[in-house]
C-alpha cells in the first residue's frame, strides 16, 4: 500500500499547465461565457433606445397613423396589444391556475396525470402559427367569432396555458410538505388547505409565470395573424367582436408591407413593443424578489 | 378510563420503511403516555394513526382497531375532520403557519366556522395563556408567527392545537429542534395540561422520557415491547430488551 502511494496521478492536472494558470484560465472562460450571455440583450436594447427614441413623442404615442400609416401615431396598436393581453389574462389564468391546483394537489400519480403532463408540455412545443390557424378554423370559423378581439384572445390563451400551468404547478409544489400536514392535522379539508396555506404562499410564483406567459402572448404575432389582428384600422375597438391593430402585427406591415415606410417609425414601434414587454418583466422581477425577501424556508 | 384502546394493531407503508406489527395498548385519560424506543420503531406511525394523520402517507395495509372513546377511529365512515379537532398534534419541527400569531391559534377554529370575533379574541387568549406564550406576546398578536423563537414557536404550535379545544394532544418529538430552557417550558406546561387534557408524546431522549411519563410504551422495530406504569417500565422493566435500552446499552 505505502509503496503504491508515490505512483498514484493526480486526479486532473494539465501536462503543459501549471495547476493555477490553468484556472485561472477556467474562471476567466466561466467569466467570459456569463458575459456573452448578458451582451445580446444590452446591445439589442440599446441599439432600439438610440434608434427609436427619436420617434417617441406624445402625437406618436396618442394618435392614429396617417398616410397609409407613413405618419401619425400608433395609439390603436398599443390599445389593441393592450386589450388582447388582457383578454388572455381573462381566458388563461383561472383554467390555468385551477388545472395546475388539480396537478400538484389533487392528482395522483397514474395515467392520467401522466397523460395531461405530457400533453401540457407538448403544447408548449407546438409552433405559434399553429396555434393561429388552429383559432381560426375553430374561434373565427366554426364558433363564428369571426376575426376578433374575442377570438385572437383565446387563440393566445391556449398557446400561453401550458407556461402558465407549468410554472404555477412549480410553485405550488415547492411549498413544503409540513405546511399542508399542519394544516390538515387542525381539521382543515384539503380545499380548506390549498386557499389558506399553499395558494397564498404559491402566488408570487405563480404571478410570475402568468405574467411571463402573457409577455410572451403580447409579443406574439402568429397566433393573431388570422384571427384579430388588422392591417390598417386606424380608430379604437369598441367590442370585443371588432377587429383590432397590434403592436407586433403593426410591425410587421409596416416593416414588409408599406414601401416608402419612414424608418423612424419602425423603431419608434419596436421600441414601444420592447418597453411592453419588459416592463411586464420588470414588474415579475419585482414579485419574485419582494416575494423572496419574505418567504420563510 | 381509557382514552383510547388499541387492539391488534398492524400497519404497513408502501416502501416498507416503518411498520407496525399487532400493537394493543390502553391510553389513559388525564395522563401523560410516553411512546419511546429507537428511531425506526414506530413511535410517529402510531401517534399518526390516533388521529388519522396516516392518511396522507402511503400506508398499503392496516388491520386492528384503534377505538377513541369507544368508536373505532379507522373506520372510513367516521367524520375525520372532527377527529383530528379533538385530537391534535404537535410535530417535532415548530412548523408555524406563514401568518399571523392571531391567525396561527384561531386556524382550526375559523375552518370549523366561527366568526364571533370576541369568542376568537378569548380562545386565543385562553389558548396562549396555556401554552405559557401570552405574556411573551400578548402586546404583538398581529406580528408574523415566524419572527418568534423556536421555542416560542413550538409553544404557539402547542396553542394552535388547544385552541380546538381538543380532548387529546398528540407530540411528535416536540422538545427536539429546542433548547433545554425551552424544553423545560414544553414539559412543565405538558404536566399542567394533564389535568385536562390527555397526552400522548413520543420524546426525543430516553431522559425526557422519564421526567415526562405516567405510563410508558417501549416500541422496538414496530413492536411494542412493554407497555405499564413509569416506574415499572424504567425501573423493573420485565423485559430484557428494554432494560438494556432504558439503560443505554444500544439505541
Amino acid at each position: 500500500m505505502i509503496q503504491n502511494r508515490t505512483r498514484v496521478a493526480p486526479l486532473i492536472r494539465s501536462k503543459w499547465l501549471p495547476p493555477r494558470v490553468a484556472q485561472r484560465l477556467g474562471f476567466a472562460m466561466l467569466t467570459l461565457a456569463a458575459v456573452l450571455t448578458v451582451t445580446p440583450i444590452a446591445v439589442v436594447v440599446i441599439f432600439i433606445m438610440y434608434k427609436g427614441l427619436p420617434a417617441i413623442s406624445w402625437e406618436f404615442l396618442t394618435s392614429v397613423p396617417r398616410e397609409g400609416m407613413r405618419a401619425g401615431g400608433i395609439m390603436p396598436a398599443i390599445v389593441g396589444t393592450f386589450y388582447l393581453t388582457l383578454g388572455t389574462a381573462l381566458f388563461s389564468i383561472p383554467p390555468g391556475v385551477a388545472a395546475a391546483i388539480y396537478i400538484a394537489e389533487y392528482a395522483r400519480p397514474g395515467r392520467l396525470t401522466r397523460l395531461i403532463r405530457i400533453a401540457i408540455v407538448n403544447l408548449a412545443g407546438i409552433p405559434s402559427v399553429v396555434y393561429g390557424l388552429f383559432g381560426f378554423a375553430l374561434f373565427v370559423i366554426f364558433l363564428r367569432f369571426g376575426t376578433s378581439i374575442l377570438a385572437a384572445s383565446l387563440t393566445l390563451s391556449i398557446m400561453t396555458l401550458p407556461v402558465i400551468i407549468s410554472t404555477a404547478e412549480e410553485a405550488l409544489r415547492s411549498v413544503p410538505q409540513a405546511l399542508r400536514v399542519v394544516s390538515i392535522s387542525l381539521g382543515a379539508t384539503q380545499w380548506e388547505t390549498v386557499r389558506h396555506v399553499v395558494l397564498p404562499q404559491a402566488l408570487p410564483g405563480i404571478l410570475t409565470g402568468v405574467i411571463l406567459g402573457l409577455e410572451r402572448a403580447a409579443g406574439e404575432t402568429a397566433p393573431i395573424l388570422f384571427t384579430g389582428a388588422a392591417f390598417f384600422l386606424p380608430r379604437l375597438p369598441n367590442s370585443p367582436l371588432d377587429a383590432t391593430m397590434a403592436l407586433p402585427y403593426h410591425l410587421f406591415v409596416i416593416s414588409t408591407q408599406v414601401p416608402g415606410m419612414p424608418v423612424q417609425i419602425q423603431y419608434g414601434t419596436v421600441l414601444v413593443l420592447l418597453a411592453f414587454v419588459l416592463g411586464m418583466n420588470l414588474i415579475a422581477t419585482i414579485i419574485r424578489s419582494r416575494a423572496r425577501a419574505r418567504r420563510q424556508w | 378510563m381509557d382514552k383510547f384502546v388499541i387492539e391488534d394493531l398492524s400497519l404497513n407503508y408502501s416502501d416498507g420503511t416503518e411498520s407496525l406489527k399487532h400493537v394493543s395498548m390502553r391510553i389513559r385519560a388525564n395522563a401523560i403516555t410516553v411512546l419511546f424506543g429507537p428511531a425506526g420503531g414506530g413511535k410517529s406511525t402510531l401517534l399518526r394513526a390516533l388521529n388519522r394523520l396516516n392518511d396522507l402517507a402511503d400506508v398499503t395495509s392496516i388491520s386492528g382497531r384503534v377505538l377513541f372513546n369507544g368508536q373505532n377511529v379507522l373506520d372510513p365512515a367516521i367524520d375525520v375532520i372532527s377527529l383530528r379537532r379533538k385530537v391534535g398534534m404537535v410535530f417535532a419541527r415548530p412548523i408555524v403557519l406563514p401568518m399571523s400569531i392571531y391567525e396561527n391559534v384561531v386556524y382550526g377554529l375559523r375552518r370549523a366556522g366561527e366568526r364571533d370575533r370576541r369568542k376568537l379574541d378569548a380562545a386565543v387568549e385562553r389558548a396562549l395563556r396555556q401554552a405559557a406564550l401570552w405574556d411573551e406576546v400578548y402586546d404583538r398578536l398581529f406580528d408574523q408567527a415566524a419572527e418568534l423563537s423556536g421555542g416560542q414557536q413550538q409553544r404557539l404550535c402547542l396553542a394552535r392545537v388547544l385552541a380546538n379545544q381538543p380532548e387529546v394532544i398528540l407530540l411528535d418529538e416536540p422538545t427536539s429542534a429546542l433548547d433545554p430552557i425551552a424544553t423545560a417550558k414544553i414539559e412543565a406546561t405538558l404536566q399542567e395540561l394533564k389535568e385536562e387534557y390527555t397526552i400522548v408524546i413520543a420524546p426525543h431522549n430516553t431522559q425526557q422520557a422519564v421526567r415526562v411519563a405516567d405510563d410508558a410504551a417501549f416500541f422496538l422495530m414496530g413492536e411494542l415491547i412493554e407497555f405499564g406504569p413509569r416506574e415499572k417500565i424504567f425501573i423493573t422493566p420485565t423485559d430484557q430488551r428494554t432494560l438494556d435500552y432504558v439503560q443505554g446499552r444500544f439505541g
